[in-house]
């Protein structure tokens, strides 16, 4: 191990156990932990949390150009905390990094950055809207209408996003429980962006436009010391319904589910644990790993009977924390399409 | 039948202990020496690159302040909002180790990338977060407020740490520059317009440290060249030995029917067996070489450069393995001509035991046309060749070509005594030796080029010497140098010494940046003994004049030579004046280009940076030392006497040269085997050229007599053709290999009393090889030699 | 037929120009014939030796070893041969100074693959070498190694055994020793036998002489 990553690790804790996500700390150790019936303060919450742990502002989604093509889009602020709170300066506990991607059928695009909070580099201030990390941005006068910007080595987007319908919130009323144990985390979502603006690929500039999904999560101790990874699916049905559901795997084999059913008009309805099914179907062999691509998701409250095909198998994020994330195509009792997030597939 | 076959053959070495011995000894010692080279050079290597990779340097590009040595935070915030990934870095030093503040979130991979020596990161603590890591060796000498978490993969004298902690030991929250990460997204700011006082700078090819440190393993490299060439003649010989035995056997077994691939195949496994033996055996042989002469090595570079080499050797693939692909690939080499020999050889040619050595007139013949060849062809490099590989080559030429052309030049040597002799005893003496000649002439080839890479490698250490002894008069022309802390004891000291009616010559010295170059500006007080001691390469007139008058600078060679000033250009360099150039001083051994100009300019242009190293001529040092205790209250660690400090100097720079003496005397010790090896060989094969002069009435002791005089008389030839061929490779080191390493000249002298002992030395080498079948002869039983006569086989 | 030379020829370069060694010889031997082959010395008597054993090639004609002609044969089949079917036994011992009586006499057996202890036993006993089984071959008189190299060439069992001037090096007591052991063992195997010498008390105790005269046989 090298010095710089043995202090890598002081800042980002979780990269040593080199799962992901999985290995968040269960501990608080001081920091603030989620509690039940949350009161949200908008538009002061949109902003970070940084008595909280972990937290993220997460934007995926699913585009076409003119042909038809179809695209995927991602683009996460992660922040996590050593200690609670913040200061100026490099001593600030606050580290942020954030993953940007596009994915189209044949290729996948992924790129990070990393930065020290306390000295301007990242953040995120809530009126008016403004998340950054270095020329990465995600901003606007308000929650409902963003632009989103991201660039690599080899690919870059500028998107503007226009809220549709209403915020909607997960668990109870955005108390979004994590496990058997109790651990949970303040989840709430903007389902109904509609999205437009140009990828800038290799190839050249393309003018796409489509539906966005921007999760908003925070917490301190999401995780049991037991659950190594989770898969994640938001869909939107072309019935105008859409679902957020998520299985966390233990290391026994079991698994911990979780939903919601979201109407066209944004009226929600919970699911506890086993109410959600997804069961993987085939796997696909990139970056070395057994990675399941094609699933049967079944919440049969409400009908769903579906299977969820990733458009391009090969959408690993091979980053400093890797993982599978990728648009997703959804056929069976209900069609439409999606996004699909695996971590913990070693 | 192939493991017969193998068996048979092998049942050989069995019956002949001494020449497995001398197989895997030969290949073992060849091996240990090229790797001794290796590992050390691999090691050296290997902690540059290290410390390379920390600082930085050489690797990325990096944004430097184009004034000033400070970067504000928002600078750096303002780039990576623009796009630009770049990582701070501060730079900070604590005594002898220079620490360096990183922020791990941004660094490039390769930063601080030394081989992972420790697991995952579960010991890490905030504690480690707010301290720095240093190599164990440098922990002692690291003294902060800091917690210190002790790792071997940081470079030793380096300590590394997070940006605050730093930022909070320097007592200052900037930033010193910033790496350019490899990687930069499609679009970015302009960095005029977004950081217009920083300035962009290369990645340079060469990190300054390595500059100086590369001409160090230059010549170790040159030396592992050598070592390689002395081990292949060994192996060579030995090796035809073997199969010259066995060309008998080799009949015996084909007429037995095995067919001819059989035998090749059988043989060349057999050897393939030895070399990995005497590889592997040379391998642990030359990491036990390496760890005892490291430490040495170590604290040379240490001394010399201030790059410090980890003391700790570690086992690195690229030397075992070249060390084994030498034994390999040099056994395969010497192999393949017996091995077409072999196949060649008719199955009914007189199964008489031919004297292995006596090679034919053809092979002589194709030898000397080779070692012309090769002569004409350092020739042609000497006169056209430019650069290091020129100069190799060149090296390589006039090495093989020397040694390939000894023998004749021995063979005329020997007529021409022969020639000359009076009694028969004499004619007998000189008749045999020439007979003997073509069977020893691989074994002395090899003492030839060991003897000649001693007298070459001695030439240029001592020139080196003298040249730096001379640049050490002169720049330690004082005789007390006294260190200070702070301004107020400077002007204090100035004045006390200038009451004691001494000459004061003080020294302020800053550093400034000349083409993204480090360079040191000193400023002096130009007085009597500059003028005195000072030897210029070239000079105005009046220059020290007009350096007093601050009208002028005198550049070090160093610089002179990286950016083509001489004296007539012009100095443009951030915070003094553009300024002639008056002089260029000679300044060995100094990686760093220095820029010397009068002290009143110095203040001037650097206001806060007093001077803080003082000389004063004095013919009491000692008497002015313990004053200046007792009046100034000065620490008596702060003062050098000159004698002292010049004795450190050549210390240190002595203990460069031992690790190439001790390896000298090693490749010495391996041709003194290789003859030891074939006398012993001819010892047999010339008992019917003995039995005669003894039954004619010689005793076996004069014939022992004889037989080691002329062990010594080769050797006396062996010398005197390896002196000239040794200068001829000084003269390479110093005027070639040199220039195209250090950048500069140096002035070859000759060192009689040097070569003497080595004469000696080599003398000796040959006595001693000659000492074992010499007594072996005396012993030999009367019965042995009568043998001769009643069985001739 | 063991041996079948057919009008062989082999001529060699010298200095005074070339000399006709063999001009046209033919001989043949059946299994269990001993053959004498005399004539003075450079008569070619040995050319015709390393001829029949593979050792060099005719310039014209054809040799046939137990139905194998020799002369078309590339090196590794001649070897082949030579390890099979032929065993030598020559003026010079031959030895593997390197290997012990034992391994020595072990060795062609083993290289052919007929290796019979019992006959071993019985070779080592027959020529008297039972005290010398692990002394060196350099550490033996010239009779006591020419034994072993006999016990070699029978150990192996040949269909052809061949013989040049075997005592040739010895005194003539230890020669007339060698020789009654060597003719008695070799007439207890079903080998052809062809030997060279200059002796013609020697050739009379073989049943068959042919002498060699000008590159030409002629003989009973």
């Amino acid at each position: 191990m090298n010095v710089k990553l043995c202090l890598l690790l002081i800042f980002l804790p979780w990269a040593a156990v080199a799962q992901g996500f999985s290995g968040l700390g269960s501990q608080a150790d001081g920091f603030a932990v989620p509690a039940p019936n949350p009161q949200f303060d908008f538009p002061a919450d949109h902003a970070a949390h940084p008595d909280y742990r972990i937290e993220w502002w997460y934007l995926t989604a699913n585009l076409q150009d003119a042909a038809g093509q179809a695209y995927g889009l991602q683009w996460t602020l992660f922040r996590t905390a050593l200690a609670p709170g913040d200061e100026v300066g490099w001593g600030s506990p606050q580290v942020w990094f954030a993953h940007a991607a596009v994915t189209t059928p044949h290729r996948h695009f992924a790129t990070e950055r990393f930065a020290r909070g306390g000295i301007g580099q990242a953040g995120v201030q809530a009126a008016p809207f403004r998340a950054w990390i270095d020329e990465w941005s995600l901003a606007g006068p308000n929650f409902d209408h963003l632009t989103v910007q991201a660039q690599g080595p080899d690919f870059a987007y500028d998107m503007q996003l226009t809220a549709q319908g209403p915020l909607v919130f997960h668990g109870q009323q955005g108390f979004s429980v994590k496990s058997a144990q109790g651990q949970a985390s303040y989840y709430y979502s903007q389902p109904f962006f509609d999205i437009a603006g140009q990828l800038v690929l290799p190839d050249g500039p393309v003018q796409v436009t489509g539906q966005a999904w921007l999760d908003r999560e925070w917490s301190s101790q999401p995780l049991a010391d037991s659950q190594t990874g989770w898969d994640w699916f938001s869909l939107a049905f072309d019935s105008g319904d859409k679902m957020m559901g998520f299985q966390l795997r233990d290391t026994r084999g079991g698994t911990f589910s979780s939903a919601t059913w979201i109407t066209a008009d944004g009226t929600t309805t919970p699911f506890v644990d086993g109410a959600f099914v997804a069961d993987p179907l085939d796997s696909h062999t990139v970056a070395g790993r057994d990675v399941p691509v094609r699933w049967r998701v079944q919440l049969p409250a409400k009908g769903v009977d579906v299977t969820v095909q990733a458009l391009n198998p090969d959408a690993w994020m091979d980053l400093s924390i890797p993982y599978w994330e990728g648009p997703v195509l959804v056929d069976g009792s209900h069609t439409g399409q999606g996004y699909l997030e695996m971590t913990g597939y070693d | 039948m192939m493991g017969m076959c193998l068996r048979a053959l092998m049942s050989h070495w069995r019956r002949n202990g001494a020449q497995v011995l001398a197989l895997v000894a030969g290949l073992a010692m060849a091996t240990a020496l090229w790797c001794g080279v290796q590992a050390i050079n691999a090691e050296a290597r290997a902690s540059y690159d290290a410390a390379a990779g920390v600082l930085g340097e050489g690797q990325f590009d990096q944004l430097v302040p184009r004034d000033g040595d400070r970067i504000a935070l928002a600078d750096y915030v303002a780039l990576r909002r623009a796009g630009w990934q770049v990582s701070p870095m501060v730079d900070h030093r604590e005594g002898s180790v220079r620490i360096i503040g990183i922020d791990p979130l941004t660094a490039p991979p390769g930063l601080g990338g030394v081989l992972a020596l420790s697991g995952p990161g579960q010991g890490v603590t905030a504690r480690a977060r707010a301290g720095v890591f240093v190599h164990p060796r440098t922990r002692d000498s690291l003294q902060v407020q800091l917690p210190v978490t002790a790792d071997p993969a940081v470079p030793p004298g380096i300590a590394i740490g997070d940006i605050q902690a730093v930022q909070r030991l320097a007592g200052d929250d900037h930033l010193s520059r910033l790496i350019v990460l490899p990687t930069q997204p499609l679009r970015q700011g302009e960095l005029q317009k977004v950081a217009p006082t920083l300035l962009l700078l290369k990645a340079r090819q060469t990190a300054d440290i390595a500059q100086l440190t590369d001409s160090f393993h230059l010549n170790l490299t040159a030396f592992g060249l050598l070592s390689f060439v002395v081990g292949l003649f060994i192996v060579h010989s030995t090796i035809g030995l073997a199969f010259e035995q066995r060309r008998s056997m080799v009949r015996t077994l084909r007429s037995l029917g095995v067919p001819l691939a059989t035998v090749l195949g059988a043989m060349a496994a057999e050897m393939a067996a030895f070399a990995l033996v005497g590889g592997g055996l040379g391998v642990a042989l030359g990491y036990l070489i390496a760890a005892a002469l490291l430490p040495d090595v170590a604290a040379t570079l240490d001394g010399l450069y201030g790059a410090q080499v980890s003391g700790a050797l570690q086992i690195r693939p690229q030397w075992w393995a070249s060390g084994l692909a030498l034994a390999v690939g040099g056994t395969a080499v010497a192999m393949a001509g017996h091995m077409i020999q072999t196949a060649r050889m008719p199955l009914l040619a007189s199964a008489r035991p031919r004297a292995w050595v006596m090679a034919s007139a053809r092979q002589a013949q194709v030898r000397v046309g080779l070692g012309l060849a090769l002569m004409a062809a350092a020739g042609l490099l000497a006169a056209r060749g430019q650069g290091l590989m020129a100069g190799f080559a060149l090296l390589g030429c006039m090495l093989v070509g020397g040694a390939l052309l000894f023998p004749i030049l021995a063979g005329w040597g020997v007529a021409w005594a022969s020639a000359r002799s009076k009694s028969a005893m004499a004619a007998w003496f000189w008749a045999d030796t020439r007979q003997q000649l073509p069977g020893l002439s691989l074994a002395l080839m090899a003492l030839l080029l060991a003897v000649s890479a001693n007298v070459g490698v001695a030439t240029m250490v001592s020139s080196f010497r003298v040249t730096f002894v001379d640049f050490l008069d002169q720049r330690l022309a004082a005789d007390l140098y006294v260190q200070v802390d702070t301004a107020q004891q400077s002007a204090a000291l100035d004045q006390y010494l200038q009451t004691r009616g001494a000459e004061v010559l003080p020294l302020a010295r800053t550093e400034a940046s000349l083409a993204g170059q480090r360079v040191e500006v000193w400023g002096i007080r130009v007085g009597q003994t500059y003028r005195d001691n000072w030897v210029f390469l070239d000079a105005t007139d009046r220059a020290w004049d007009t350096v007093q008058a601050g009208q002028g600078v005198i550049l070090n060679e160093q610089l002179a030579r990286r950016q083509n000033l001489w004296v007539g250009s012009t100095l443009r360099l951030t915070g003094l004046p553009t300024l002639p150039v008056l002089a260029v001083v000679g300044d060995y051994g100094n990686p760093n280009g220095q820029v010397i100009v009068g002290e009143g300019l110095f203040h001037s242009a650097f206001p806060n940076t007093p001077a803080l190293q003082f000389g004063a001529r004095t013919a009491t040092p000692s008497a002015l030392a313990a004053d200046l205790i007792r009046d100034l209250g000065i620490d008596e660690n702060a003062m050098v006497d000159q004698a002292a400090l010049k004795g450190l100097s050549l210390d240190i720079f002595e203990r460069t040269f031992l690790v190439t003496g001790a390896l000298n005397v090693l490749t010495l010790g391996v041709a003194g085997f290789a003859m030891l090896m074939s006398l012993l060989t001819l010892a047999d094969l010339r008992l019917p050229q003995l039995a005669p002069v003894w039954a004619m009435g010689q005793t076996r002791r004069c014939l022992g007599g004889l037989e080691l005089g002329r062990a010594l008389v080769l050797a006396v030839a062996v010398f005197l053709c390896a002196l000239p061929l040794g200068l001829g490779l000084a003269w390479v080191l110093l005027s070639v290999v040199n220039v195209a390493a250090f950048g500069w000249k140096l002035p070859m002298f000759l060192f009689w009393d040097e070569y003497a002992r080595l004469a000696l030395y080599t003398v000796l080498a040959a006595a001693l090889a000659a000492l074992w079948p010499v007594r072996r002869l005396m012993s030999l039983p009367p019965a042995t030699l009568v043998k001769v006569f009643s069985n001739e086989r | 037929m063991v041996l079948d030379i057919r009008s062989v020829r082999k001529t060699f370069q010298d200095p005074s120009g070339p000399v006709d060694v063999l001009r046209d010889v033919s001989l043949s031997l059946t299994a269990g014939e001993a053959v004498a082959l005399t004539g003075e010395s450079g008569s070619g008597k040995s050319t015709l030796m390393h001829i029949a054993a593979g050792l060099d090639q005719a310039d014209a004609g054809q040799v046939f070893v137990q139905g194998t002609d020799l002369t078309t044969l590339p090196e590794r089949a001649l070897a082949d041969v030579r390890r099979t079917q032929i065993a030598l036994v020559f003026q010079q011992f031959n030895l593997i100074p390197s290997l012990d009586v034992a391994a020595n006499i072990r060795f062609q057996a083993a290289l052919a693959g007929r290796t019979d202890p019992d006959y071993q036993a019985h070779l080592v006993s027959a020529l008297g070498l039972g005290g010398q089984l692990h002394k060196y071959p350099e550490n033996l008189s010239g009779g006591q190694q020419q034994r072993v190299a006999i016990a070699r060439a029978l150990a192996a069992k040949p269909a052809l055994l061949l013989a040049d001037e075997p005592t040739g090096n010895l005194d003539e007591a230890t020669a007339q020793a060698v020789m009654d052991e060597m003719l008695a063992l070799v007439a207890q195997t079903d080998a052809a036998f062809l030997m060279v010498t200059h002796s013609p008390a020697m050739a009379q105790r073989l049943g068959r002489q042919v002498h060699l005269r000008s590159g030409v046989v002629s003989g009973s």
